[in-house]
């Protein structure tokens, strides 16, 4: 199918074909980036400006060889030590953004659509790089890209996400992702942190929360845990991380309950010991390392589907 | 090396000759060069890339770009391009189905199918039973405005 997105703001209304679309370009990605000279030159004379307003560095690293790999410039904005901390206002980093002429602008920010206010003031094309609880769309394409590498395809599969629901970005972004290539996804996790629209009411289409982990992991083809944020104990939403980890951690024996060889995933950074144990996260069946190395290769997709062409160009 | 998406079918005929007749089996590659176009800013959109196979290393050896199509040069360039980011081959040689010529780049075939006389705006289209479901090649002559 022909490209005709310019951001990538959330998966949440994109097609199964837009979604198989980039997961197919991935897997060229990873081709180049198994090459002796990981480069290829689509991108030369494009500019892609990394605006990271909340800390992050595997994400930021990520982005960063996926537009070097394709010979674009890449320039860094921090929160930290730029002008944001001098009190800039969002809109006014917008306006610097535009008079520097990047073509793509990646940007984290603590605030669930700040991208959405980015893009509608810009002319570069932007992708959301995690906002708030909102969304974090590359890690949603990444991890549906691992899964069904692994499996072969989605359709029909039951993928667990565990942990913190109602705070991730990530599990959000899963299920946008997931559901629309055939997947069918149970939420496990500690009732405070599951949205209560979706434990109590109804949640999206192909979504089950189960409360019970054993239960949910039972006969499941592959298990995402979430990281668990440790200041969530703090505002009364656990008891104990102890407590935590022994109702909600992925040990070997519940991994056990899974199809046999059934995936585990974890977007990092990894809390071993809490929400995930150190003999699971580096086990036989662990993607996680995969997770990262794939990431590098779907940002690399994105990229290229958003900027390769020259929207003047028309046709 | 064929190039991808006739081209790759091509040297995969081209690979079981050699190995009828000579009972030698030669390592067969796919490449694709849409990353190496050199219009990618002048189309609307990013176009389709697709996996290069390349299961051998290219350093010191002799290995024969084949295409269907040999027009203005720009997709061997490409193609040279894309073949050097694997290693150094000791030479680049092309083989192409049909040369319709109008070069555009100093580049010419090693070897030729078939040389077929054709005016810049005609099209010609070359159809593969393992991609097209039939061997046929096709000159549509330009419709005159």
């Amino acid at each position: 199918m022909k490209w005709t997105r310019r951001h990538v703001l959330e998966t949440d209304d994109w097609s199964r074909d837009e979604i198989e679309t980039v997961l197919d370009q991935t897997r060229a990605m990873i081709e180049i980036l198994q090459r002796p000279i990981r480069r290829a030159p689509p991108l030369r004379g494009r500019t892609v400006i990394l605006f990271f307003a909340e800390a992050s560095t595997r994400t930021r690293v990520s982005f960063e060889l996926a537009a070097k790999a394709l010979s674009a410039d890449v320039t860094n904005i921090t929160a930290s030590g730029s002008s944001v901390e001098k009190g800039e206002s969002l809109y006014d980093t917008v306006r610097t953004l535009q008079a520097l002429g990047g073509d793509v602008v990646v940007m984290r920010h603590a605030s669930s659509g700040a991208p959405y206010f980015v893009a509608e003031r810009t002319d570069a094309a932007v992708i959301n790089a995690g906002d708030g609880w909102h969304a974090h769309p590359t890690q949603g394409l990444l991890d549906a890209y691992t899964l069904r590498d692994a499996l072969g395809d989605l359709d029909s599969k039951r993928v667990v996400i565990v942990g913190d629901v109602l705070h991730s970005r990530v599990a959000r972004s899963d299920i946008n992702t997931l559901i629309p290539l055939g997947a069918r996804v149970t939420l496990s996790g500690p009732p405070t942190l599951i949205p209560v629209a979706w434990r109590c009411g109804q949640p999206p289409p192909g979504v089950t929360y189960e409360s019970d982990l054993d239960r949910a992991l039972d006969g499941a083809d592959a298990v995402i845990a979430l990281r668990l944020q440790r200041e969530r104990q703090e505002s009364g939403l656990l008891p104990s991380l102890r407590e935590y980890s022994r109702v909600w951690g992925l040990t070997a024996d519940r991994v056990a309950r899974m199809r046999q060889g059934a995936p585990v995933m974890h977007p990092g950074p990894m809390n071993e010991g809490v929400e995930i144990d150190a003999a699971v996260a580096h086990g036989a069946s662990s993607l996680i390392e995969k997770q990262v190395t794939n990431g590098v290769a779907v940002r690399m997709a994105l990229l290229y589907l958003l900027a390769a062409g020259s929207p003047e160009a028309g046709a | 090396m064929g190039i991808r998406a006739r081209g790759d079918a091509l040297a995969a005929r081209i690979q079981a000759a050699i190995r009828a007749n000579e009972g030698v089996e030669v390592p067969l590659g796919a490449i694709d060069i849409t990353l190496y176009r050199d219009d990618l800013t002048r189309i609307g959109y990013a176009p389709v890339v697709r996996e290069s196979e390349i299961p051998f290393s290219v350093d010191g050896r002799v290995v024969v770009l084949v295409d269907d199509v040999l027009f203005t040069g720009r997709t061997i360039r490409a193609a040279m391009d894309a073949l050097v980011d694997y290693g150094r081959p000791r030479a680049i040689r092309l083989a192409v189905l049909v040369d319709r010529g109008h070069r555009e780049l100093p580049i010419r075939a090693d070897f030729v199918g078939k040389n077929v006389p054709t005016a810049a705006g005609d099209d010609v289209r070359v159809h593969l039973a393992e991609v097209d479901g039939r061997d046929e090649v096709e000159v549509v002559a330009r419709v005159p405005a």
